[in-house]
């Protein structure tokens, strides 16, 4: 599903992205750690296409569509979903109304009709429920006034809606309470299929507990450094980075 | 040593003296002959002057215009001009001559709506006292041109107890270039009436031209009157417009102005509160492109006690477009218990667009609650990207954060079909 080749990329000029390589296929949920500054959450922003970040080299494919080509809007629609970690406040703009744009816009980009109103009322009625979000909240401005789980059960939320084949969770566990946590873990193990993927990126082993990963990589200073299974990530909550940190500066 | 040369102000006085005005009733000729010496003495404004501070006019003074003398009868489908779903009283300007062939107005009780001309000729006690006596040549040197040539307008008359549910739609059309066009309207809502009026500037094929129109608003005690103005002029087109209106006891009063295009537009609104229990509504939007100047001068006045004044402009400029924004309130010292609001938001869309705001408060009683505020700022990018993240297209993001944007300056538009027209032209603008 996604393959990603010795990407580099950099933002103003600093190299943060040193040549990842990772293959992701249809059904796994793959995590991804490593300590602060590594790269984490510039590899899901260069995913996602945000335009500060330069890719000064490799390539990433997704579904057989170089992924780097498109647009933000059209990678989300090829069924890339990016979970923020700081989900951005929008006064004034309906989360329903936002939704059901982009579903409509994803919709005519795989010339689809529009979705009837009467289905999406049912879809948010459906989707709300599984993230127990208050439908009042789903129907307010995006993501104003929310609380910080709040936020976190709203991006899970879109996420259902949007139904992607892609999820990439960027540190969703942050400032979660163990409730909330247990909410957008239930979550996103219910949209789990055979037919979709899920990158978890995550700073602590806590939220591996409740969505149990495939593979575990430990990305440092710009690299993948170490894959295994998902004891790769206890392993790391009992010992920490530092003795990846001396295995690889060892070797260089 | 006095010179000859003839100044801008002396050449366009000169075009205008090819009017006639002299079969009309002595009052009127009365007011013309005072509005020319009032011109005399006046000059057009610098930048020296505070009131047009950010705004030259020399673009609209340094030509020559043409005028048109007298009603034509070609035809103009005004058509494109309507507003979809809205049944309305519609009345027709062309040039700054009422057409009652292209207008269509429906007979009802308590309502009269005719040219202004037609108000002056019959000498309609109400136009007769009143036509100039808020909007003041001494004031202001395009009062004064206006009434030293105004050619004709609209005078609509509400009688006691009037309530017109359906709207007044005016449009005000030039569709000849080089055109100067003076329109003059008077609006008298008498004791417990409401009536909503819409009047859109427009342009057929965006003939450059220069309009200035002045309206007078009387409200009697307990009217209520609603005045939209939409300003969609394309092309090279320059409008100053004046709008005065003078409020007794519990009167309602409301104008949203929704500037959609123009080279350059000035409004200027002067409420004069005189009564207590009043509201003022002044809402307006501003969407600047190209190089537009947009120039928003507001001014409350209120004089009594226990009146709300509520003001919300916003404006979105783009390219190399400018907006001023100027509002001031005055509080006298008898208008105790005045809440007076007053704000303007604005969004910069590009590094050369301009925003000139300034919001003014002068307050001389003890016991009121006042606030103003003004903000500069760009769309925010993070906001953009989270949408587009989700499969909205740039596009509509920004269109989505626009419409979110201006939405309370729009509150006071109580005409749905007008609300959705207005949007359908942000949406044309910005959206897909």
């Amino acid at each position: 599903m996604l393959s990603i080749k010795n990407l580099q990329a950099s933002i103003e000029d600093k190299e943060i992205l040193k040549g990842i390589n990772l293959e992701i296929k249809a059904g796994e949920v793959h995590a991804i750690m490593g300590p602060n500054g590594s790269g984490k959450s510039t590899l899901s922003a260069v995913l996602a296409g945000r335009e500060e970040y330069e890719v000064t080299g490799g390539e990433v494919s997704f579904n057989g569509e170089d992924l780097l080509e498109l647009n933000p809007e059209d990678r989300a629609r090829e069924g890339v979903f990016l979970a923020f970690q700081y989900p951005i406040e929008i006064p004034g703009v309906s989360n329903i109304n936002f939704l059901k744009t982009a579903i409509n816009e994803t919709r005519a980009y795989h010339g689809k009709d529009s979705i009837s109103a009467k289905d999406f009322l049912a879809l948010v009625k459906e989707k709300s429920a599984l993230v127990e979000l208050d439908a009042k909240l789903a129907s307010r401005s995006v993501n104003e006034g929310f609380s910080g789980g709040e936020k976190k059960r709203n991006e899970i939320f879109q996420m259902a809606m949007l139904e992607p084949k892609l999820a990439i969770l960027d540190e969703t566990d942050s400032g979660l309470d163990i409730d909330a946590l247990r909410i957008v873990a239930n979550g996103v193990n219910t949209l789990k299929s055979k037919d979709n993927a899920t990158v978890v990126i995550t700073h602590y082993q806590r939220l591996l507990d409740y969505i149990v990963p495939d593979f575990v990589h430990v990305l440092y200073n710009g690299r993948i450094v170490k894959t295994g299974g998902k004891e790769l990530a206890l392993e790391l909550e009992e010992k920490g980075y530092d003795w990846i940190k001396e295995e690889v500066d060892a070797v260089s | 040593m006095t010179t000859t040369e003839l100044t801008k102000k002396d050449m366009l006085i000169e075009s205008l003296n090819e009017l006639d005005f002299s079969n009309e009733p002595q009052f009127a000729q009365d007011l013309r002959t005072n509005a020319k010496t009032a011109l005399e003495n006046l000059e057009f404004p610098t930048s020296k002057t505070e009131y047009w501070k950010y705004t030259r006019i020399g673009k609209i003074i340094n030509k020559t215009y043409g005028i048109q003398h007298e009603v034509s009868d070609a035809n103009i489908d005004i058509s494109n001009y309507l507003i979809p779903e809205l049944d309305a009283n519609i009345v027709v300007l062309v040039n700054g001559f009422y057409r009652t062939d292209l207008s269509n107005i429906e007979t009802k009780n308590g309502l009269k709506i005719s040219s202004l001309k037609e108000a002056i000729n019959s000498t309609d006690g109400f136009v007769k006292d009143h036509l100039g006596a808020i909007a003041k040549s001494e004031k202001e040197i395009f009062i004064a041109l206006n009434t030293l040539c105004f050619t004709d307008g609209v005078y609509i008359d509400l009688d006691k107890n009037a309530i017109i549910e359906k709207p007044i739609h005016i449009i005000n059309i030039t569709n000849s270039n080089n055109l100067i066009s003076n329109t003059r309207t008077i609006v008298k809502a008498h004791d417990n009436s409401a009536v909503k009026i819409i009047e859109s500037f427009v342009n057929t094929q965006g003939e450059e031209s220069f309009a200035n129109n002045v309206s007078e608003f009387f409200l009697n005690p307990n009217s209520n009157v609603e005045y939209n103005k939409i300003q969609n002029k394309a092309g090279e087109s320059y409008q100053v417009s004046t709008e005065q209106a003078y409020q007794r006891k519990d009167s309602n009063f409301t104008i949203n102005t929704i500037t959609l295009q123009g080279t350059l537009v000035r409004n200027n609104l002067n409420i004069e509160v005189h009564g207590e229990g009043c509201e003022t509504n002044l809402n307006g939007i501003y969407l600047g492109k190209e190089k537009n100047h947009t120039d928003n001068h507001t001014i409350v006045d209120h004089l009594k006690p226990n009146c709300n004044s509520n003001e919300v402009y916003k404006g979105i400029l783009d390219d190399n477009s400018v907006g001023v924004f100027n509002g001031k309130v005055f509080v006298r010292q008898d208008a105790q218990k005045t809440n007076a609001f007053q704000q303007n938001n604005n969004i910069l869309l590009t590094d050369e667009a301009v925003i000139n705001s300034k919001p003014e408060l002068e307050i001389y009683a003890d016991d009121v609650k006042c606030s103003h505020g003004s903000t500069i700022g760009q769309l925010d990018e993070e906001a953009i990207f989270y949408l587009q993240a989700r499969g909205v297209s740039k596009r509509s993001a920004i269109n989505m954060m626009i419409t979110a944007f201006v939405k309370d300056a729009l509150d006071n538009v109580s005409i749905p079909a007008l609300k959705d027209y207005i949007d359908t032209k942000i949406d044309s603008r910005f959206g897909n």
